[in-house]
């Protein structure tokens, strides 16, 4: 079926369109790809390296990806479907390309094609589907069970992962590592997903947590379960100091102060040399216990190491399950905490703030108590993943505390669907999992990353998941009657 | 007005200046309890600036707002949200202001925080699940089923506010205010924009609030049709100043306020409101 929108191109001004995206590609890519400067040795300093061929290769993709998606716009399917065959072909092929990426980039390229020329059959298809009478339970089933059931298969999956045959070393730090930030982005969803205060800072408040395992323990030897609600109530202390200054801004005026307000707190922990040591850091703090036996191989003057506890042979991946573990219940606890509160009265007063400041105001809610509170319980749960951050690396620095962690916390709470908690999980494994799992991409990692962002937000401006569960029922859910 | 019962509210002396701009010039007048008062005048006349005044938007440059409720409140020296918290005084706006992607029902809890706060033991009791907290939550949903009855969105209760047609979101933003219980309840145009079968349907449901829940209320309306048939009372403004009050038909005759609302020869151009006693603009 012809789009009916787009217009009735001639052959000559198709070639035309495709060489003139061939054209733009041409001009951005000469700098970008055309040319790199390598490092030839302190003497002669830098040369230029040339990377015409891959340019050429890169141009004649782009101006037959664009003229077959031409060709599938006006409905000439099978000619596009040709074209998109013959490019995977190319890149499948033993043909010699300069770079083993511009073979992925030729049959990706491909790949789109097919499937842009192919999606209005699929699209019809499925509508056609959705109309029979089993197509429509099918589809029922299918809304309820991305409600409900997802949630439970990720947390199931999530449980068993240890003990599954990928838990290597790799995957178990990928693990920790994404349930840190599923923890910290269901975090800064209570401050910007529910109370829509847009905070820029965030990292700061995991950085106070981690200062103060860091310090308590090694300077005055608690305990990782002694320090955890400590680091709570200090990060949450400082969410109230950040809170007062900024109780009458809002948007970006907001962003501005608490983008600040990290770096303020930064800058502090690099420059007060005597209290946090400054840039280089707190090393050697000591990890969690388990019942207050340690994850070592020998264990210190009167203590007791987890594996002489268990009497099994000591493997260094135990510890790493047992941070996996911690994290996991981190996580799950900031979750549950969430839920909670949002169908109690402060939460739904957050979300009545996010709406209309004014008419809560009118109800005669107190703005300043609500916004304290919601910065608050946002801060203490990024304390408590700092000082778990803290526990986990053993060494903490004021380089782990930067504007880009904030960043890509709130990209996580933004791409996930505001106020989503599944779409926080679904955004942390797609912004944290797959830079780390294509790491072999190498430099074009951060392309393909920023390709995924402007995709989502493309294709889902609010989000993942921009659905809205109400938090509370007068009917329950009989009839699926939202959409 | 015949002194049978203490007023609710007494404005007295009101005047707002906005830097030279004198929005409202020494304004006096009373709202009784169990009575519809409404405030009428053209355009810029300054009747939403009394009602910013009388909910704590604005702080008046001069005057006295008494509210009598269990014990008497000075609003002017009220924070915005303690005069709906403390004096119940609740409000509704000229252009809707509902709480859009949260749904019918929430937006009727929403309404009734501080109650819920307080019966949620400031979330503690909330978050450990006790009985308490829950009963309570129960109560407020019965009340906000109730509401849903009388302004007739039952069915539709678990869909979000912004997706209601224009006239159901005008009832529901008038629920929403009566479900914080308030003592006086200020509409701000709740007509404008309504048919004249929904005007007539909001006639009803103001009748019965004020009979019914027997509160005071604050009408601002430019739709005589309304404010003729159910206010008990009527102020008139013009520039900020009262210009005349009292029983809607004595008002309708009242020389100073057709000068107002048609404009006189030599009182230069007045504005486009319809004559008194003209249908819907």
């Amino acid at each position: 079926m012809r789009d009916p929108r787009l217009p009735n191109m001639p052959g000559t001004s198709m070639l035309k369109d495709a060489a003139l995206t061939a054209l733009v590609a041409a001009a951005l890519g000469i700098f970008i790809v055309g040319f790199r400067t390598v490092d030839v040795g302190s003497r002669t300093g830098l040369a230029f390296d040339y990377h015409f061929a891959d340019l050429g290769v890169a141009i004649v993709v782009i101006f037959l990806g664009r003229l077959g998606l031409s060709l599938a716009a006006m409905g000439l399917r099978w000619p596009a479907i040709a074209l998109g065959v013959a490019m995977i072909a190319a890149g499948a092929s033993p043909m010699k390309l300069p770079s083993g990426f511009l073979h992925w980039f030729v049959a990706l390229g491909g790949v789109l094609l097919v499937i842009r020329a192919v999606w209005p059959w699929a699209d019809q298809a499925i509508h056609a589907a959705a109309r029979t009478p089993t197509g429509r339970v099918v589809d029922k089933i299918g809304t309820e069970w991305v409600g409900r059931g997802l949630g439970w298969v990720l947390l199931g999956l999530a449980v068993v992962m240890p003990f599954t045959p990928f838990a290597d070393q790799k995957t178990m730090d990928l693990g920790v590592l994404i349930l840190t930030y599923v923890m910290l982005g269901w975090g800064l969803n209570i401050v910007v997903g529910l109370a829509g205060l847009l905070d820029l800072g965030y990292v700061a408040f995991y950085a106070v947590g981690a200062y103060a395992y860091a310090l308590l323990s090694t300077q005055h030897g608690l305990g990782f379960w002694a320090v955890l609600p400590l680091a709570g109530m200090f990060a949450a202390t400082f969410g109230i100091l950040l809170g007062f200054p900024v109780l009458r801004l809002r948007g970006d005026y907001l962003a501005i102060v608490t983008l600040g307000f990290g770096e303020i707190i930064r800058l502090v922990i690099i420059n007060w040399y005597d209290f946090t040591n400054g840039p280089a850091g707190i090393g050697s703090i000591p990890g969690p216990t388990l019942f207050g036996a340690v994850f070592a191989e020998t264990a210190p003057a009167g203590g007791q190491t987890v594996s002489e506890m268990l009497g099994i042979p000591f493997h260094g991946i135990h510890r790493l399950i047992f941070l996996y573990y911690i994290i996991l219940l981190l996580a799950l606890v900031t979750n549950i905490f969430t839920q909670r509160m949002r169908r109690l009265p402060v939460g739904r007063a957050w979300e009545a703030l996010r709406e209309d400041e004014t008419a809560c105001k009118a109800l005669g809610i107190n703005p300043t108590n609500t916004k304290l509170t919601a910065f608050a319980v946002g801060a203490m749960f990024a304390g408590f993943a700092g000082s778990f951050f803290a526990a986990k690396q053993r060494f903490i620095s004021p380089e782990s505390f930067t504007f880009i962690e904030s960043a890509i916390i709130l990209s996580i709470v933004v791409l996930g669907g505001m106020g989503s908690q599944i779409g926080v999980v679904l955004a942390a494994v797609l912004l944290i999992g797959l830079p780390e799992w294509f790491r072999e991409l190498g430099n074009y990692r951060m392309l393909a990353f920023g390709l995924a962002m402007v995709l989502i937000m493309v294709y889902r401006p609010r989000g993942l998941i921009g659905h809205r569960e109400p938090s509370i029922r007068l009917h329950p859910v009989a009839s699926g009657g939202s959409g | 007005m015949n002194g049978q019962a203490a007023p609710l509210i007494e404005v007295e002396h009101l005047t707002m200046r906005f830097g030279g701009l004198v929005a409202i010039d020494d304004v006096s007048f009373i709202g009784l309890p169990h009575a519809i008062t409404a405030i009428i005048g053209p355009n810029g006349a300054g009747k939403t600036t009394v009602f910013n005044c009388i909910t704590g938007f604005y702080k008046p440059t001069v005057g006295r707002l008494l509210m009598r409720g269990d014990r008497e409140y000075l609003l002017e020296r009220m924070l915005g949200h303690e005069i709906g918290q403390r004096a119940r005084v609740a409000r509704t706006f000229q252009n809707i202001r509902l709480f859009p992607a949260m749904s019918v029902l929430e937006n009727l809890l929403v309404a009734q925080h501080n109650k819920l706060m307080v019966a949620s033991g400031y979330s503690v009791f909330g978050l450990l699940g006790l009985r308490r907290y829950r009963d309570s939550e129960a109560a407020a949903i019965a009340l906000a089923r109730s509401w849903l009855e009388r302004i007739d969105l039952v069915a539709a209760a678990d869909r979000p506010a912004g997706q209601l047609p224009y006239g159901a979101q005008r009832r529901l933003e008038i629920a929403r205010a009566m479900c914080t219980e308030p003592r006086l309840l200020c509409l701000d145009e709740p007509a404008a924009g309504l048919n004249p079968r929904e005007s007539s349907e909001l006639n009803q449901l103001l009748v019965s609030i004020r009979d019914r829940d027997g509160i005071g209320v604050l009408l601002i309306e430019h739709d005589m049709s309304v404010v003729m048939n159910i206010s008990d009372h009527v102020v008139v403004l013009d520039y900020g100043r009262k210009i005349a009050e009292g029983a809607p038909a004595a008002v309708q005759r009242d020389p100073a306020v057709i000068r107002a609302y048609l404009g006189t020869d030599d009182t230069g151009p007045s504005d486009s409101s319809p004559p008194l006693g003209g249908e819907a603009r």
